[in-house]
């Protein structure tokens, strides 16, 4: 079939892409695109209507442009009209363009909406399938709005075209991943799940994707697709290999299908059904003897077919997690896969066996291969095969084979590639401190580590073996020898410098009685290095001088000596100023036992979670390390200690001097207390945001007073806001209904609704006295941006109010696009002829449009990963200012909108949420983590979304609450 | 799946299925970024890379890579004959398909795409039913007079993938 028999060529189009194609520069292409684009516009615009030949040809070529990488800011129009065309290949056509360049344009989806609702009554299978899967490649809210509740009739009504129904399927899976809170199957459950039993294999293969999908979200609404996913599973295995037709892919059964069937069965526990679960060990025996025979046809096809459902299957039984003899045999079959000549299974192999390491029954069954991962450390030449190799090592070390592996990995770590320098060591690093027996060993190991990869030793590594060692009193003598022999050479990394300064700083006295380590030589070794240093390596070599002067007074002159010199009193640096001054004063005014008191050595730390653990994890996501848990105990600590122990040491670093991180001083306080520098920034910018737009608001009232109406009397103008009205703002940003504002004579009630960028504010005005109230008068402003920003709507109410009667206004609010300030509301009526009035902030803020968004844990992560540039993200640390009820929390997370998501945050302790910001301009996804911390009675609120703005107002109104 | 892009070896992307809403911006970002990745590779190199927390496949047949990434729990081998099998039917329809095949008929890459996958998840594995689907609507086309396409000579000059 030659390409030029099929459909109808469009001429114009196949000229345009070889003209595209024929154009020598880019320079060129862009010319002729600029000209076809300026053609397409003056024919969509022209008076003569096209015939939908050239509509969909003009519209092809758009797409074809925008393929090309350029923007596209027109023909959609064009392309909705050829929707309802009822030439098969113009709808189709326009549905492309439709799926490739949607657009929020709310006046356009209505249109695309009503064009899908045509084809989807339509009986026509071929225009039903179009409409399906226009909606599973759009899959936007509004579509998920108008169309999840007619999918699933389409999908189990008995007169639907099979494809059809693949089609819906697949259709309502997108929407349930996008929106999930508007599908919903509730009566449809069972129907669906049958589908798994359907005649028609394509059906199955749709249905099952469905199926899963669901079944991962609510497990016991779905339990009874196990049972038909075990007999639909085993009904395949057992067939011959022509059985299945078209399903038969180079000689294999049905292998997409038994994928997703494993696959499906992975979101269950074992079936407790004794004939049930038999059966399905049966395949799984089935599929791993199948592995054993020769292969039917030489074709990679073939084995890679037959291969994937072997990794599933695996990956299967290591889910169960209770079958020992299938776990061994995976581990045997993967064993032979490491040796195979095929790098992609290799590659597999290393990578599933590094979840089988974790498992009791067949973790010594991994240690087997122990000869055969390290060679392929060594000989692989993909990076990539050698880093699951690295990882399998990590997975497989217990206290058997640390040494060994240790000792190969950082041998490995001389010639590593690049990329994966920094994640290999920390996986030393944590190996070291993870099994050491003895202490040295570990000192000996992190040494040598930042011997050889000192530039990928990051702060959380040296900061560890410091814990480590002041902790331990049984190791710091040696440590202190060690660092001192490692900087005998000539050329060591600086973060050799920073952990001999701070151990001989601290335990230097251990090893001065040896006239080769006397305090003057180890004063001497490490000021030479000194010059050679960075600033804030100087700042703790400074603080371990200190340190000296009061282990050994004997180096007292000496330090003073260098303390007094220029280059260190004098130095440009402030913070090396600052310290040379303030040791050198110290040294010389305070006693002896001051000096003692001050320069104590340094107390343990706390024992809490490795912070070089914490890295890794954020490094290699969750999943990634639990591999290494051994226990429940170490469970506990890892998920407890969440990221808090290395945030103490980060926070260390960030706080505001340029050198805490080398701190010995600093480092005694563990507390987060760079949370007060951010802090005490933001209240700043809160006083002036609150002095500034009450300043506008002012200015721009007062232009209106003057254009509408004769200037009166100054009391006349809108009174500044109450001093309080931050507050009671602060109040309603988890609750839509309260009281607003009461006093003597006026009580103002509040209730709001609010869905996606539109919100209604129901104010009722209570007169609480018995004489009423004249010349009544609200009125409510946007000052400054915020006209930009909010649109808000008002009638005015009656100038009158009884006395004890209650009069309401209804606001109408509808969002452009993300605002900080609130809109305020200015209330003035006579009262016994005395003039009232009252300025208050309208509790809208911005958290008001938040849509709740579902996900589970991976997507949630995926996300998160995406929002990484520093100001896409905001955070506070703060202190909780009510108590830290768990129940309160979730109701003030919910409360703000988004949707808590449980079981996603490896910490049981922390809260994370989800949520879209729907304004009319753009749709802001916004994630939250909220860590709190019982003990130290302070909470970390991190917003990361994909508008700086948004993070940051969010953040600030979220960290009000608790 | 998440996305599938095609590109040739200059790098020049053909064809782009994104499963997952991101923004324009993002998914420039992400297709050079991978692009880049895809063609640093050596030719004896596995099919399978970690790529930011998601699982990159790929495999190249003759000018054109085909590159899937895929979620954490995502079975690999079965993404690569994914590709084998989209493969196959293009080849079926076109006829030897090569890149310019894809070029010129854009529009019908995508089309196939979507009979086979949606949502990022197959819709049906046979590869008849698949093309029997593409036919069906092609038999709807209006009777326009054939327009033979005045490239065809060059057809013959790229490799068949």
């Amino acid at each position: 079939m030659p390409a030029v028999s099929k459909g109808d060529g469009m001429r114009g189009l196949a000229v345009f892409i070889s003209d595209i194609r024929n154009c020598k520069s880019k320079e060129a292409e862009i010319k002729r695109i600029n000209k076809e684009l300026a053609n397409i516009r003056s024919k969509f615009k022209g008076d003569k209507a096209l015939d939908g030949y050239s509509k969909k040809k003009y519209v092809c070529k758009l797409l074809f442009i925008f393929l090309l990488g350029h923007d596209i800011d027109f023909g959609h129009m064009e392309a909705v009209n050829l929707l309802s065309s009822n030439k098969y290949t113009e709808k189709q056509i326009g549905y492309l363009f439709i799926s490739v360049l949607v657009n929020s344009n709310s006046e356009l989806i209505r249109l695309i909406n009503n064009a899908i609702k045509n084809d989807l009554s339509s009986r026509n299978p071929t225009f039903m399938c179009l409409a399906l899967h226009c909606i599973a490649n759009v899959g936007s809210r509004e579509m998920a709005e108008a169309f999840a509740g007619e999918i699933p009739r389409i999908l189990v009504a008995g007169d639907t075209m099979d494809s059809v129904k693949q089609s819906a399927a697949l259709c309502l899976l997108r929407l349930y991943k996008a929106s999930p809170d508007l599908v919903l199957m509730g009566e449809w459950t069972s129907r669906v799940v049958h589908l798994l039993n359907d005649q028609h294999m394509g059906v199955v293969t749709a249905a099952i994707s469905l199926i899963t999908c669901l079944s991962s979200k609510n497990p016991d609404e779905f339990k009874t697709c196990v049972s038909l996913a075990v007999s639909r599973l085993s009904r395949i295995v057992s067939s011959a290999s022509t059985d299945l037709q078209d399903y038969t892919y180079y000689f294999v059964p049905a292998p997409w299908l038994s994928c997703k069937l494993l696959r499906l069965l992975q979101c269950y526990p074992p079936p407790e059904d004794g004939a049930v679960k038999g059966r399905l060990v049966e395949c799984l025996e089935t599929i791993l003897n199948k592995a054993q025979e020769p292969p039917k046809s030489k074709k990679v096809q073939h084995s890679n077919a037959k291969n994937a459902i072997l990794f599933e299957a695996i990956s299967l039984i290591i889910h169960y997690d209770s079958e020992p003899n299938l776990l061994v045999r995976a581990c045997n079959q993967l064993g032979q896969f490491l040796q195979h000549r095929e790098t992609n299974l290799r590659y597999l192999a290393l990578e599933s066996m590094c979840t089988l390491a974790s498992s009791e029954f067949s973790h010594e069954a991994v240690k087997t291969h122990i000869e055969t991962v390290i060679n392929a450390l060594k000989t692989e030449r993909d990076v990539s095969v050698r880093q699951r190799a690295a990882d399998l090592l990590y997975a497989m070390c217990d206290r058997s084979n640390a040494k060994q592996i240790v000792a190969e990995m950082l041998s490995y770590l001389e010639t590593a590639d690049y990329s994966i320098r920094e994640e290999m060591v920390l996986k030393v690093a944590i190996l070291a401190e993870k099994y050491a027996v003895d202490y040295s060993w570990y000192v000996d190991t992190i040494l040598n580590l930042i011997r050889i990869a000192g530039d990928y030793v990051s702060e959380e590594v040296w900061y560890r073996v410091i814990q480590i060692v002041i902790n331990r009193d049984d190791v710091q003598g040696y440590a202190a020898k060690t660092v001192f022999e490692a900087l005998q050479a000539p050329a060591c990394h600086e973060n050799m410098v920073k952990v001999g300064g701070y151990i001989l700083g601290e335990f230097g006295n251990l090893i001065a009685g040896d006239p080769r380590s006397s305090p003057l030589v180890q004063f001497n070794l490490l000021h030479s290095k000194f010059h050679l240093c960075s600033v804030p390596t100087r700042a703790l070599l400074l603080s371990a001088y200190i340190k000296f002067i009061n282990l050994f007074p004997e180096t007292k002159a000496t330090i003073q000596e260098v303390l007094r010199s220029d280059s260190q009193i004098r130095n440009s640096d402030v913070e090396l100023q600052q310290r040379a001054v303030e040791y050198l004063k110290l040294s010389s005014i305070a006693s002896t036992d001051v000096l003692a008191t001050v320069l104590e050595e340094m107390p343990p730390f706390p024992e809490r979670e490795s912070s070089i653990l914490a890295k890794l994890k954020k490094k290699k996501g969750p999943g990634a390390v639990s591999v290494e848990l051994e226990d429940g105990k170490e469970r506990g600590e890892l998920n407890g200690g969440g990221d808090r122990g290395g945030d103490a040491a980060i926070a260390a670093s960030n706080a505001s001097t340029p050198s805490p991180s080398a701190d010995l001083l600093g480092l005694r306080s563990t507390a987060p207390v760079s949370g007060t520098t951010p802090s005490a920034g933001s209240l700043l910018v809160d006083v002036f945001s609150e002095a500034g737009p009450s300043a506008t608001s002012a200015g721009v009232n007062d232009d209106g007073f003057l254009s509408s109406a004769p200037p009166t009397v100054a009391s006349e103008d809108p009174a500044p806001p109450l001093p309080e009205s931050d507050e009671l703002l602060n109040k309603f940003v988890c609750k839509n209904n309260g009281v607003l504002f009461e006093n003597q004579l006026l009580q103002i009630g509040i209730k709001s609704e609010y869905r996606q960028n539109l919100g209604r504010m129901y104010l009722f005005y209570g007169n609480k006295t018995s004489v009423q109230f004249v010349s009544f008068n609200t009125t409510v402003s946007c000052p400054g941006e915020l006209q930009s920003q909010l649109n808000v709507q008002t009638k005015t109410v009656e100038p009158l109010v009884e006395g004890g009667a209650q009069v309401q206004q209804v606001i109408n609010i509808e969002c452009l696009t993300d605002f900080i300030d609130a809109p305020l509301l200015n209330i003035k009526f006579r009262y016994g002829g005395a003039l009232q009035n009252i300025s208050l902030k309208l509790p809208v803020t911005i958290n008001k449009f938040f849509q709740p968004t579902e996900m589970a844990a991976a997507d949630f992560f995926q996300r998160w990963k995406q929002l990484s540039q520093p100001q896409q993200e905001a955070q506070k640390i703060f202190k909780a200012s009510h108590g830290m009820d768990t129940e309160v929390l979730k109701a003030k997370l919910l409360g703000l909108g988004t949707a808590l998501l449980e079981n996603v945050d490896p910490n049981p302790e922390n809260y994370v949420c989800a949520g879209v910001i729907q304004t009319k301009a753009q749709q802001v996804g916004c994630l939250l983590r909220l860590e709190p911390n019982a003990q130290a009675q302070m909470y970390r609120l991190t917003l990361r979304s994909s508008k700086d703005t948004v993070s940051q107002r969010v953040c600030d109104l979220l960290a009000e609450q608790f | 799946m998440q996305f599938m892009l095609l590109f040739s070896r200059q790098g020049k992307l053909r064809l782009q299925k994104w499963y997952v809403p991101l923004s324009d911006k993002e998914k420039k970002k992400i297709t050079r970024e991978l692009v880049q990745t895809v063609l640093a590779r050596k030719p004896k190199m596995c099919s399978f890379l970690e790529w930011r927390d998601l699982k990159v496949v790929y495999k190249r047949y003759a000018s054109l890579y085909f590159c899937c990434a895929i979620e954490n729990q995502d079975n690999e081998l079965i993404t690569l004959e994914i590709i084998h099998r989209y493969v196959e039917l293009l080849d079926k329809y076109f006829g030897s398909v090569c890149e310019l095949d894809i070029i010129f008929n854009f529009e019908k890459a995508y089309f196939i795409l979507d009979e086979f996958l949606l949502g990022g998840e197959a819709q049906d594995t046979s590869k008849k039913n698949v093309l029997k689907a593409i036919e069906q609507a092609d038999l709807l086309q209006e009777n326009r007079p054939r327009q033979f396409f005045f490239l065809s000579a060059q057809l013959t000059t790229e490799k068949p993938l």
